[in-house]
């Protein structure tokens, strides 16, 4: 199978041979023609201005019932007795999705000793708040977790069904999609609603180079996940909800794997990808030891450290604090890359940051493409002054001017 | 023991690129590789290999020239490859992928555990893995930075979560996905090189797997792509200027009025 070309409206112009990726366009005088090398992503179909090209549909989950599924859920992330905040960032992405469809919003809730948190879920946006409490669920494995979603969803049948991109959603949803036998979209950036009442899910392709919207036709529900940050949360108000306690088999819950330890981080390292403000180390420090800056000045910020590939292959840092394509992916309101040079495997690690703040001294270096704030400047010389400025303006200097 | 490895063939971020001028992709150049994190996975495998005894087999699926990379980690020391390919498979989803090589393990017949790269980076979903599993029936475990091999045939895992590490008993048959904790990729050495040089490997299409044409490929897909467009562009870039506490005075005053917290 591969893409479409309308030969009554190619004009043979040969856009679409310069986009395709694969080298699977081959445009003639006649017009164009689409090779065996095509693995149709969709690539060559926005860019031809004539509306030539279309992809072939996809055939799986004929779901007849389709229109039996109705309503948005949004799965909430319960950790140690607490909502993560993806959650109701979750909540105000799926209120705006079902006022657009005229449905009713859910909120799902698993866990132990779940207290008054589903009033907290209403808060935030849900109608109702389906929970299952159990002790079987106190600890998070990915066969529990997902035969409890599976069961709320197939008693309640809603169309769209979003979860948080965390370590948590990333691991489980996707059990919950194949057991289901539908669509998962993973990490969208946006969401929407199409004229047919299609979600519309949106997400970087090809290393956050290009964005593509996909749609999934017939699998019900359709599900996405979204990282944390991405979407905003409503303001907390007293709003009217229910909440209604699932009960579902222990069969469903059941886990073959045995949680045998957990263990929560000390310091702040795994909070990297949560953190607003990460400041990030490279080459460019010189020495390990003199990451002890970009940790004062990340303490200042209530942020966290990150680094690049290179120093965490030196040993100057531990791996879990590599930002980068092999290593963690952050998206904090400030990113500052210190003596980075911004090799591509590091900027896709990054690229999504908010505003991003580059530190190099080689005025030529690829950091300064992506960079936001570019800052010319030895960064060993540069972050005790940044430090000391922040100090001045928050009247904590002690006379250093 | 019967280890399969799943490797993914992506274009060398290095050279992918987008045209700043034509906002398209540049192509120009883009060679193919391992997914890095497919070479931790085949670390992760190796080193099971190296300290218990075990077959390792790497799996693809992709057009015939992702044989290369199959050739990649035969030479690093993987004992076996085959290459999944068929024109039936192209548009394939998670999904449809997951149900492919499902029916390849399956096909393989005594496999008791599957270890993968904890997401490609072309594509980022992370989701091949855990649908494979869940295709399959058998427990997995994800973001594993750490797998020790018990006697009993289980597997002890340790996961790197959001809010620190989570250590896991896994029974056999299982699937895992791996970080770069797991193990630096070896580097290729000559005797398997000449190994892999000559290697037979199989190609298994749809009529090899036994699958029905409606099951794979863009027709067994549940998600489709409708609309492909370069992301809005970032706002100009600003140089501070000046002697270096000029430029942190800048910097700060840019920041606070940009509304980061906690500044």
């Amino acid at each position: 199978m591969k893409a479409i070309v309308d030969i009554d409206k190619c004009t043979a112009c040969g856009v679409c041979e310069e986009v395709c990726p694969y080298e699977a366009i081959v445009v003639t005088e006649t017009g164009a023609e689409i090779t065996d090398e095509c693995t149709l992503c969709g690539m060559c179909v926005d860019t031809c201005e004539f509306g030539a090209i279309s992809l072939p549909e996809v055939g799986a989950g004929a779901v007849e019932d389709a229109g039996q599924y109705r309503g948005v859920c949004v799965y909430a992330e319960w950790r140690d007795g607490a909502v993560h905040r993806v959650s109701h960032e979750l909540l105000g992405a799926g209120r705006e999705l079902a006022d657009a469809r005229g449905v009713e919003l859910a909120a799902v809730l698993l866990g132990h000793s779940l207290g008054d948190l589903p009033g907290e879920l209403v808060a935030h946006g849900a109608d109702v708040v389906y929970t299952v409490d159990r002790p079987e669920l106190a600890r998070f494995t990915d066969e529990a977790y997902a035969g409890a979603l599976v069961e709320i969803v197939r008693k309640k049948r809603p169309e769209i069904l979003l979860a948080g991109a965390t370590s948590m959603g990333r691991s489980f949803i996707p059990r919950v999609a194949a057991t289901l036998k539908t669509g998962l979209t993973a990490d969208c950036t946006r969401l929407g609603v199409s004229d047919e009442g299609l979600l519309l899910q949106t997400r970087p392709a090809f290393g956050g180079n290009v964005m593509a919207t996909i749609v999934c036709p017939r699998g019900r529900p359709q599900m996405a996940t979204v990282r944390p940050k991405v979407m905003k949360a409503l303001e907390p108000a007293r709003r009217e909800g229910r909440v209604e306690e699932v009960d579902v088999s222990a069969e469903s819950i059941r886990s073959r794997v045995e949680v045998l330890e957990v263990i929560p981080e000390e310091d702040r390292t795994a909070k990297l990808t949560e953190a607003d403000v990460v400041i990030s180390g490279g080459r460019g420090l010189q020495k390990a030891g003199n990451f002890a800056l970009l940790d004062e000045l990340a303490r200042m910020l209530g942020g966290a450290v990150g680094a690049s590939r290179s120093v965490v292959d030196d040993g100057w840092i531990d791996p879990s604090h590599q930002v980068g394509q092999t290593g963690r992916t952050v998206a904090p309101a400030l990113y500052m890359a210190a003596g980075i040079s911004g090799a591509v495997q590091h900027v896709v690690g990054m690229q999504g940051s908010k505003t991003i703040v580059a530190v190099n001294k080689d005025v030529n270096a690829p950091i300064f493409d992506v960079a936001t704030v570019g800052v010319v400047a030895d960064l060993l010389e540069f972050v005790p002054e940044f430090i000391k400025t922040i100090r001045r303006a928050r009247g904590e200097d002690r006379g250093e001017k | 023991m019967h280890i399969v490895v799943f490797i993914k063939q992506v274009p060398d971020a290095k050279n992918v690129r987008i045209d700043p001028e034509t906002h398209t992709l540049v192509r120009q150049g883009v060679e193919s590789i391992v997914n890095p994190f497919d070479l931790f996975a085949v670390e992760a495998a190796l080193r099971i290999k190296d300290e218990h005894g075990a077959a390792v087999t790497a799996l693809t699926m992709g057009p015939p020239q992702a044989k290369d990379a199959l050739r990649d980690v035969l030479a690093r020391g993987v004992d076996d490859a085959v290459l999944v390919s068929d024109r039936a498979f192209a548009g394939a989803d998670t999904w449809a992928t997951s149900v492919t090589l499902a029916a390849a393990v399956r096909k393989m017949g005594d496999v008791d555990l599957v270890v993968c790269g904890k997401q490609a980076v072309d594509g980022d979903t992370a989701q091949v893995g855990p649908e494979t599993a869940t295709v399959l029936d058998i427990p997995y475990a994800t973001f594993v930075k750490e797998i020790v091999k018990s006697e009993d045939s289980s597997l002890k895992v340790t996961r790197q979560t959001d809010e620190g590490t989570a250590v896991w008993r896994l029974p056999l048959p299982a699937l895992v996905t791996v970080l770069k904790e797991a193990g630096e990729p070896r580097l290729p050495s000559l005797r398997h090189k000449m190994r892999a040089k000559k290697a037979e490997i199989p190609v298994w299409g749809i009529e090899e797997l036994g699958l029905q044409a409606d099951r794979v490929g863009l027709s067994g897909s549940y998600t489709q792509v409708v609309r492909v467009f370069s992301p809005p562009r970032r706002e100009e870039r600003v140089l501070v200027e000046g002697s270096v506490s000029e430029q942190a005075e800048q910097l700060y005053r840019y920041l606070k009025e940009a509304g980061i917290p906690n500044l």
